[in-house]
């Protein structure tokens, strides 16, 4: 089963690189006000039962893809409703 | 008791600052000895150094992949013991990653890479990492670093504050913008410090400051004040 984990920084948190792509946007002359920058991993996971994937997933984030002190993860899994 | 106690500088792919440590650690009194990243076990050293660079090219996060190396787990058990460590920059960085220190280290504030001398301010000498210096003393010492922001949120860094953690601070303009202007953290117990600024580069007043000489020079006192606890213990 594939799994797209999405790993953001934290609300509040100071992401310089988000900074630098909104200054960038705005001298392309778009109108942004804000711009975060995160992180795309596509997982490919044994587990065929989505809750089973999920929860490894959710595990993977936990040790390793973010780190909970300043990133929040969502997961997606293919196929499987939300 | 050893004359020159043996100090294991850990070298992951991307390490840049292994040999400056440990040419370092043999200038201060030390026998510096190589360990490799995939090694399970640690040599007979009474020491470690987890040195600067770019291990596994900083990818996920810096730190993050080195921490989970095999030679990181030995180092972990070493630290668990109550063996000196000393992380410096990238070291620093996977210190936190592993969790064997507070906080994480975030890109610089200024979004830019500093490479430069900083003035530091002594927060604690009462640990065995520490013994050479003076509280309140001001230390000159280079930094280099892209990522080197320390954070932590408001609950951990009461915590943080609970403990006397915070060895190290930047003395005068915060260079990346890190949380209270710290520059270096130790764990609860006091064995374990990492910090930014690399002491490795200054022990020789020619390279323009001999201060880095006394964080190192008291690692080394550690070291071999442990290897004797451990001499006892057997």
């Amino acid at each position: 089963m594939r799994a797209t984990v999405l790993v953001r920084p934290k609300p509040g948190i100071l992401d310089p690189q988000g900074q630098a792509v909104e200054g960038s946007l705005r001298q392309l002359g778009f109108g942004v006000t804000s711009a975060r920058v995160g992180r795309v991993v596509d997982v490919e996971v044994a587990a065929d039962d989505p809750d089973a994937a999920r929860a490894e997933v959710e595990q993977m984030c936990e040790q390793l893809l973010a780190n909970p002190l300043i990133e929040s993860y969502e997961i997606e899994l293919e196929g499987a409703a939300r | 008791m050893t004359e020159r106690p043996r100090i294991g500088v850990v070298v992951f792919p991307g390490s840049n600052d292994d040999r400056d440590a440990a040419w370092a650690l043999g200038a201060l009194g030390a026998e510096p000895v190589v360990v490799w990243h995939a090694d399970e076990q640690l040599p007979d050293v009474a020491g470690i150094v987890l040195p600067g660079g770019f291990s596994y090219g900083d990818y996920l996060r810096c730190g993050a992949i080195a921490r989970l190396s095999p030679a990181m787990r030995a180092v972990a058990e070493f630290a668990a013991e109550g063996g000196p460590v000393l992380g410096i920059c990238n070291g620093f960085q996977i210190l936190c990653e592993a969790r064997l220190l507070p906080g994480v280290l975030r890109p610089n504030a200024s979004r830019r890479f500093v490479c430069r001398d900083v003035a530091l301010r002594v927060e604690r000498t009462d640990i065995p990492l520490m013994s050479r210096c003076l509280t309140g003393q001001r230390l000159v010492i280079p930094i280099k670093h892209g990522e080197g922001c320390w954070f932590v949120d408001e609950a951990a860094l009461e915590r943080v504050a609970e403990l006397d953690q915070v060895v190290l601070r930047y003395d005068g303009k915060n260079p990346n913008g890190s949380v209270g202007g710290v520059a270096g953290v130790c764990n609860p117990e006091g064995n374990v410090l990492g910090l930014m600024p690399h002491p490795e580069h200054a022990v020789d007043p020619l390279l323009g400051s001999g201060d880095g000489a006394l964080i190192l020079a008291s690692l080394v006192d550690a070291a071999r004040e442990h290897h004797g606890s451990l001499a006892a213990t057997l």
